[in-house]
């Protein structure tokens, strides 16, 4: 029993490290159809703000992860303007650069940073265990998913309330009706590169702490996952892809418990390949 | 009837002017592959000194080694821009039947003791199976998620290698390839040139295989699907056993590209499992000029030249007195070539290739 509750609470936590990932990748796929592979560098210069805002500036956690934060933010929103939008409607072009961006950007953190992992600065209250039902749980779990639950809150409130959601949401189902109707989808579009920036920054930051370390190529396989959330979960559908990114965390942590190492990876591809072919959009898709 | 329906294109600036005699233009078109192709098979017998360019003369091991890593890279390229140029099937996965003709190779020869021949049969039927039942689910799905259902194809066998089961992939460490398995003639330091032929022939039969079926039927049907997959469909072709067969072809080809990279480096890698392995593929074809064989094949080989030389550069002396702001980034090869595929996407959207077509038009 106290096996499962660990599990369960862990497999949340992954999940919460995928969604916080996938839900902008899900937006920024919906709405600008730009597979977003440089997703994993915001990713990254949200891990590495944080380590260096508290190693070399003194931050404590919290200031510390807002750095972090706001350093990811800021690379996105430079991203979308100086790279994504001179090439706009040429989204395969708009794709090939994300790549070479992802190339060269954790090529250039590992110049600067070194190709080893650092140590990062875990707050002492996460680092303790708190008992449920007889397991005990790191207290750094309840951390990331309360983190993504704030996070899925903040996403839905500005999607359904406010006028930028509107034309997001709108976007996303029919961009080319939208941009017909005179409003301005460029605006929406740096939007969601901000919001998907920060939530992959918070992403970084928090895996940071999850895994204890940061290096550079730690992006790029939490962003793999973070594609199959998205696949699984329907593209551009932000609930669809907080509901795969619990069922992809559980599922990989109870498999890798029970099974091998190793198995836990395969068993995610596994509900990929069983959910595309029964529903090929994905578990809140329509069919493509 | 698919000829008819699916060739047409709107008429250019260079159907209209007047050109030279179509028999020449062919007689050239083919001449000129024939003599780079003769001229790269005398290489082994040169010993020209390439200082800058070269570890050695052209002839000393060291040289006909990155020489021959560049051809097998070039020949890899082509087999993926025949899934991406020339079908539209933008794959992350190719990695994985790279790592495929390796690793089953190298596992049927280093640990179960099999003779290389019965190896090649195993790979050719593994090659032949894999990419058939795995593509087949991939291929339900179109577009990005195609990507995307690659992609994560490619990392479960990545780190299945990378979890070393049953102690066979050799885990992070990799494999190497028991020496006696090869014959003679391919072992061996003082035997490099037969490597270098061996990585030749395998781009001359992937640039040879690529072009016989581009040209056939199916492939105006892939083309066709690159530019309209919606139209194939209405006229009544199954467009999914036709990126299918794309798919095995060129998957197959990337087996074999696989098996030649593990002779010449003599063991397996799993860095040929990573998914950045397939990108730098990607970013090859985009820098000699997608839907050309001849412009991946460039790409290819531009590419792993600078891959290599790049990293000796990091380590030279010229490099390591800049200031520490252009040293670190100069050091990694990758740093500098995503930004020149950056460069290279905006300003010249057509590669290498695109280039010299520019300059005939001049």
């Amino acid at each position: 029993m106290s096996n499962v509750v660990l599990l369960a609470l862990t497999g949340l936590g992954l999940g919460a490290l995928y969604f916080l990932i996938a839900s902008g990748l899900s937006l920024i796929f919906g709405l600008a159809d730009v597979l977003n592979f440089a997703h994993g560098l915001f990713l990254a210069v949200g891990a590495y703000g944080t380590w260096w805002s508290s190693a070399h500036l003194g931050f404590a956690f919290v200031p510390a992860v807002v750095f972090g934060v706001v350093a990811g933010t800021v690379v996105a929103v430079l991203v979308e303007v100086l790279l994504i939008r001179p090439l706009y409607t040429r989204t395969i072009e708009q794709v090939l650069v994300t790549v070479g961006l992802s190339l060269a950007g954790v090529a250039l953190l590992q110049a600067t940073f070194g190709a080893d992992p650092l140590n990062f600065p875990k707050p002492a209250w996460a680092g303790e265990t708190t008992r449920i039902l007889g397991a005990i749980v790191p207290n750094d779990r309840f951390l990331l998913i309360g983190a993504a639950a704030v996070v899925l809150v903040a996403i839905q409130v500005f999607l359904r309330r406010t006028r930028f959601g509107l034309i997001v949401r709108a976007g996303v189902e029919d961009r080319t009706m939208v941009t017909a109707l005179g409003i301005n989808v460029r605006t929406a579009f740096t939007l969601v590169f901000a919001i998907g920036g920060a939530a992959a920054a918070l992403a970084g930051a928090l895996a940071g702490v999850y895994f204890g370390n940061v290096s550079p190529g730690q992006g790029t396989s939490l962003l793999i996952f973070a594609f199959i959330v998205v696949v699984i979960g329907g593209m551009g559908s932000v609930t669809g892809s907080a509901v795969s990114a619990v069922l992809v965390g559980l599922v990989q942590q109870f498999t890798s418990f029970y099974a091998a190492a190793g198995v836990g990876e395969a068993s995610v591809v596994l509900l990929l390949a069983v959910v595309l072919l029964t529903r090929p959009g994905g578990l809140a898709g329509r069919a493509t | 009837m698919i000829r008819t329906a699916v060739v047409e294109r709107a008429v250019t600036v260079d159907d209209i002017r007047p050109r030279p005699d179509p028999a020449r233009r062919r007689m050239v078109r083919r001449a000129v592959p024939v003599a780079v192709f003769a001229l790269l098979a005398i290489l082994p017998f040169s010993t020209l000194d390439l200082p800058a360019l070269l570890p050695g003369v052209v002839n000393s091991p060291g040289s006909l080694q990155l020489l021959a890593i560049c051809l097998v890279f070039a020949g890899l390229a082509a087999t993926y821009d025949l899934l991406f140029g020339h079908t539209g099937l933008l794959s992350f996965g190719h990695a994985l039947y790279i790592a495929l003709g390796s690793y089953t190779v190298n596992i049927a020869v280093t640990k179960f003791g099999l003779s290389l021949p019965a190896a090649l049969l195993l790979a050719v039927l593994v090659g032949l199976v894999v990419p058939t039942l795995l593509g087949a689910v991939a291929l339900r799905v179109n577009g990005i998620a195609f990507s995307m259902v690659t992609l994560a194809m490619a990392q479960v066998g990545s780190i299945v290698v990378m979890s070393d089961p049953g102690r066979l992939t050799g885990g992070e460490e990799g494999l190497s390839l028991t020496p006696s398995a090869l014959p003679g003639f391919l072992s061996g330091v003082a035997n490099t040139a037969n490597l270098y032929w061996l990585a030749l022939g395998y781009l001359i039969l992937v640039l040879a295989v690529i072009g016989w079926a581009v040209n056939s039927e199916p492939g105006r049907v892939w083309q066709a699907i690159r530019e309209n997959e919606l139209r194939v469909s209405v006229l009544g072709l199954p467009s999914y056993h036709f990126r299918l067969l794309s798919f095995v072809v060129a998957s197959f080809l990337a087996m074999l590209g696989g098996v030649v990279h593990l002779f010449l480096v003599g063991g397996s890698s799993p860095q040929i499992t990573t998914s950045n392995f397939t990108l730098a593929f990607l970013v090859m074809v985009v820098l000699g000029g997608t839907g050309s064989r001849w412009g991946a094949t460039l790409g290819g080989v531009l590419y792993t030249y600078l891959d290599h030389r790049l990293a000796a550069l990091g380590t030279s002396d010229a490099v390591a007195s800049l200031p520490a702001v252009l040293r670190a980034p100069l050091s990694e090869p990758l740093f500098v070539l995503g930004v020149l595929f950056i460069v290279m996407v905006y300003f010249m959207p057509g590669g290498l290739t695109s280039l010299a077509a520019r300059l005939r038009r001049k």
